[in-house]
């Protein structure tokens, strides 16, 4: 029993460990799609207009989606895959933004609307990706009703907190050290790898309890 | 003894607070907050001047006489004029940063049948240029309120092209990274004449001095610099294709020394000594005072708010 307990405490801190890192990563890339889209549409305010409405609508969706598919057979390993997801899809803003931004650029007059289509093709998908995150983690991590607001809120605090730090971090730090494409590359790989971890957690868990069960009828 | 005192009495009392008040009475005819900063229009005496973001003691500001709005105040804007004794007749010339619109006005005044194209992000300041600054416009000046690198990237799509391009978008403040970068100094040469020049007012006084440096001299090879006394900023001089002389020597000096004759009464006019343009110019042929391996900026790397921080 007191095992079980604790294994299960570890398992909540990692899900808190997620979120942290998926907040985290929000914000680092939202910082940087500043820099990515300034040499094709300027630095004008409504750059940032057309970040931040890209980024809040893909979140708003994202929370939509993660939620709904939450009700269905809501496990660590579809979570880990979630995290694998959004890892992929941030990669194309490594590989193919020159060609993308160029495009846009030569088809679209107005720098307001170019950087509106240049961070939709770029952000939204990836956005809508980690948004999901949030609820999923409120399902796996509440067990009876009356808790549910206490872990959103704590959920919330991770999540923002990581975002905060995302933000700061990579802004005072990350663009004079390392390259905007590396530090994309780096956000990636390490959502994979949490995914991935989350997906080994989950089996090492599952063969445990089904131990755990086992013994249990033997003993009985 | 007795009027020797009061005299002294006099002139502590009376004569030092004046005097106090003639350095400091400046006013403040105007001032906004535009969308990317706070435009301040002081008077002071004759000399009428743009500031941004007041408190900073390196915001840089953009002066002029009232009487007399063609005649150049700042050492700075100065040395950009050493541009014409290497192309003393460009027929195209693009401004990046307008300011009050002083540059514009001088070079009107100093080649009337130029064509010049003013850009400058913060239409605030397009308005206040007009409205305090005597900015003239008119069929051969041209205003467009937009990004430097947006204009310069559609303008290369068009194949326009310059004999002289100003860089002067770095108010001391705040630097547009974008505007920094290898990637965008490409774009500038593209835009160049064959024999076009590119003069950009920059920093000399951060750890952004060498980065800066390397990055022209990766685009464009050796360049000329002019350095003022206080050493607070420093114009860099880039042509299309490099310079095959190092200033001063070879065959271009006798041209150089030839334009600068040329140009002495019309530069007189707008408070310009051709001769001490001379005096500054260096070669980074001669003198290369940053570090071989510096780092460039680049799209991907161009942290140069940061670095300028940092003083070295």
């Amino acid at each position: 029993m007191q095992t079980s307990k604790n294994s299960l405490n570890y398992n909540d801190l990692f899900i808190y460990l997620l979120a942290f890192s998926s907040g985290f990563s929000i914000m680092c890339v939202e910082l940087l799609a500043g820099r990515i889209l300034a040499p094709f549409f300027g630095s004008s305010v409504h750059i940032w207009g057309s970040i931040i409405t890209v980024f809040m609508l893909s979140l708003s969706l994202g929370y939509l989606f993660g939620g709904k598919i939450s009700t269905r057979s809501a496990s660590l390993t579809r979570y880990g895959a979630i995290f694998i997801f959004a890892g992929i899809t941030l990669l194309p803003i490594v590989t193919s933004s020159n060609w993308l931004m160029e495009s846009i650029f030569l088809a679209i007059e107005d720098s307001r609307y170019g950087s509106l289509l240049a961070s939709t093709v770029l952000f939204f998908i990836p956005t809508i990706i980690l948004g999901m995150l949030s609820p999923y983690s409120v399902r796996l991590l509440v067990k009876n009703s009356n808790e549910s607001g206490q872990i959103a809120g704590r959920l919330y605090f991770v999540s923002t907190l990581g975002s905060a730090l995302g933000t700061i971090i990579t802004s005072f730090y990350f663009v004079m050290w390392f390259e905007i494409d590396s530090i994309i590359v780096t956000v990636s790989l390490v959502l994979s790898v949490l995914g991935l971890t989350a997906i080994v957690v989950d089996k090492v868990t599952a063969k445990d309890k089904s131990a755990l069960t086992e013994g249990e009828i033997r003993h009985a | 003894m007795h009027k020797l005192m009061c005299k002294r009495l006099f002139a502590l009392l009376v004569i030092t607070p004046l005097l106090l008040i003639n350095t400091t009475l400046a006013e403040v005819i105007h001032s906004e907050r535009s969308l990317y900063r706070n435009i301040l229009v002081e008077d002071k005496g004759d000399v009428r001047c743009l500031k941004f973001n007041v408190k900073s003691s390196k915001t840089r500001q953009s002066c002029y006489y009232k009487s007399n709005p063609e005649k150049l105040l700042f050492n700075y804007t100065k040395q950009l004029l050493t541009a014409l004794l290497i192309n003393p007749e460009p027929q195209n010339i693009l401004i990046i940063g307008l300011g009050g619109g002083t540059m514009s006005n001088t070079l009107h005044q100093l080649l009337p049948n130029s064509r010049i194209d003013n850009i400058e992000i913060d239409q605030s300041v397009i308005k206040v240029a007009r409205q305090y600054f005597a900015f003239l416009e008119n069929d051969k000046i041209k205003t467009y309120s937009q990004d430097g690198r947006v204009f310069v990237k559609r303008a290369v799509l068009k194949k326009q092209k310059y004999d002289w391009i100003i860089l002067d978008a770095f108010n001391g403040d705040y630097i547009p990274e974008h505007l920094m970068t290898k990637e965008f100094l490409l774009e500038v040469k593209m835009l160049l004449s064959d024999e076009g020049i590119l003069t950009a007012n920059t920093f000399s006084s951060s750890q952004l001095y060498p980065y800066e440096s390397a990055t022209y001299k990766a685009v464009f090879g050796d360049f000329y610099q002019v350095t003022n006394k206080d050493n607070s900023n420093r114009i860099i001089l880039a042509k299309n294709h490099g310079f095959t002389d190092a200033f001063g020597e070879g065959a271009s000096v006798m041209v150089h020394k030839e334009n600068a004759a040329k140009l002495s009464e019309a530069l007189l006019k707008v408070g310009v000594d051709a001769n001490k343009l001379f005096q500054r110019i260096q070669s980074t042929k001669n003198k290369q005072n940053w570090p071989e391996d510096s780092p460039v900026l680049t799209d991907q790397f161009s942290p140069a708010n940061l670095l300028n921080l940092s003083g070295d």
